[in-house]
């Protein structure tokens, strides 16, 4: 796993959930970690931290999975 | 999919709650005899939880001059302002309020939600940017979701923060707008608007402040925050409602940035709305009058706030961060808040219970909001009440008169 966007998600869900959680790129963020979508916006702010970047909440607001928070994380990366 | 599949946990949580004696969400009152009483299901209730911060409801000059409105032009007005027509009253308010902030501009909404909606989502165009505080209220991020702008936030109360915010949209083209509140609806902080005004300079953003909860609470005046702190000019846009100190409802924004009027027609909310109905109207500007030439009701509504959140912090309970008006104990779990709250009422006090998503970092919360209208006797009541109350339902350690000699 060498791609730091992916590292900066996995360590930001891990400091979120307290590592209770056995986290894949299907995992399900809302449903399956339990996290409430206030925790899933503060979880935002912990990604932009560790990135230096600004993700629009709209940008975010359909994603599911792990997976596709990667994915839209590095797609906000590669513009900025 | 059947409809609303989508709120079947909600759902199941509500269930829960309808079959406990008494719902936090589904009180309804047969009388409300003051701004601090009211009966309930046949027995009279002291209120603790209905923001009514100056007492307002019940003043004879705001009664009579929602009286007078009706008479005079009627129950409603029974469309919007730019359909339909402004009444005198609704540029009266507006002039009142232009006045009172001493601002050139001013304009009516018809709740404090949609002057959120309204302000927000016609400010900031596409191309500009809104940065919100964490714990802004539900229609700060409304209206923001309203507009077209790309929406981010910043750590509550945080102003380095912000400003690492600022700095990552720096490159970005745009104007940024910075939202915060006067005292945040759930845990009663202030926001530390000296330090975020310094940070708005530097990054050269637009401040709007929604003062809903420090209208004719904070400030010589009663302005709100802003006043306090000695920073309104560095405020663009001060939103706020009628619904709290004011005792009515609908909201407002003041400003003198220039070309303001022009959201008349391009703010939806305010558009495609029906305005808000004469006795309203009347009543808010008549309680505007009172809250100017009264400021004992805000020096006792203050008095109120210390003596609360010092009697409860005395009691053993963990408070939020400030005495103002709005005292908030952080309970343990969702069902300690229940529970709580069901003992204060079965006792004869009516408080409010908050849970996420409306409370920050997952909190629940009991929260109390103080009325220059209260007596201090029933402030001292309130605070006892929480005292046997918290005792008996376990949030806050037996009295220590009973556990002489016990280990700790």
């Amino acid at each position: 796993m060498n791609d730091p966007i992916r590292e900066a998600v996995y360590e930001a869900l891990r400091a979120a959930t307290g590592g209770s959680v056995a986290l894949s790129d299907d995992t399900r963020i809302m449903g399956e970690l339990g996290l409430t979508s206030v925790a899933v916006l503060d979880f935002v702010l912990e990604i932009e931290d560790r990135l230096d970047i600004a993700i629009p909440l709209d940008r975010v607001a359909g994603v599911e999975t792990i997976g596709d928070l990667v994915a839209k994380v590095s797609e906000i990366k590669r513009e900025g | 999919m059947a409809l609303f599949d989508q709120f079947v946990s909600l759902a199941e949580a509500y269930r829960g709650l309808q079959s406990r004696p008494y719902n936090p969400f589904d009180i309804a009152f047969d009388a409300i005899l003051s701004p601090t009483e009211a009966r309930l299901q046949g027995r009279q209730i002291l209120l603790l939880g209905t923001n009514n911060y100056l007492g307002l409801t019940h003043d004879p000059t705001v009664i009579a001059a929602a009286v007078e409105a009706t008479r005079e032009f009627g129950s409603g007005t029974t469309g919007s302002r730019i359909a339909n027509g402004s009444y005198a009253g609704h540029r009266a308010l507006e002039r009142a309020l232009a006045d009172f902030y001493g601002r050139r501009h001013a304009m009516v909404f018809t709740t404090g939600y949609q002057a959120n909606l309204g302000i927000l989502s016609a400010i900031a165009g596409k191309n500009d940017h809104l940065i919100l505080d964490a714990d802004s209220h539900a229609s700060i991020y409304d209206g923001a979701r309203l507009g077209l702008a790309p929406v981010t936030r910043f750590r509550h109360n945080d102003a380095d923060d912000l400003a690492r915010r600022l700095r990552r949209l720096a490159s970005l083209p745009g104007d940024k707008f910075i939202v915060v509140e006067g005292i945040y609806s759930m845990l009663g902080d202030t926001a530390p608007l000296r330090e975020l005004v310094e940070v708005k300079r530097q990054w050269n953003a637009y401040l709007v402040v929604d003062e809903a909860h420090s209208l004719g609470v904070l400030g010589a005046s009663g302005r709100g925050l802003a006043e306090a702190a000695g920073v309104e000019s560095d405020v663009d846009f001060i939103v706020g409602t009628f619904s709290k100190s004011l005792g009515g409802v609908g909201g407002f924004c003041v400003s003198d940035v220039e070309g303001f009027e022009v959201l008349r027609i391009a703010s939806r909310p305010y558009m495609f709305t029906a305005s808000l109905p004469p006795a309203v109207i009347a009543a808010t500007a008549a309680a505007l009058r009172q809250l100017r030439m009264r400021p004992e009701l805000r020096h006792r509504l203050t008095e109120h706030a210390r003596r609360l959140h010092q009697g409860l912090a005395d009691a053993g309970f963990e408070l939020g961060p400030e005495p103002n008006p709005i005292v908030s104990a952080i309970m343990p779990s969702p069902e300690a808040a229940f529970a709580l709250w069901t003992r204060l009422l079965e006792a004869g006090l009516y408080t409010n219970v908050s849970l996420p998503p409306a409370t920050p970092k997952g909190l629940a919360l009991l929260r109390s909001s103080v009325s220059a209208a209260h007596t201090r006797d029933e402030i001292d009541a309130a605070i006892a009440m929480f005292a046997e109350a918290g005792r008996a339902v376990g949030v806050i350690a037996p009295a220590r008169a009973s556990t002489a000699g016990g280990a700790t």
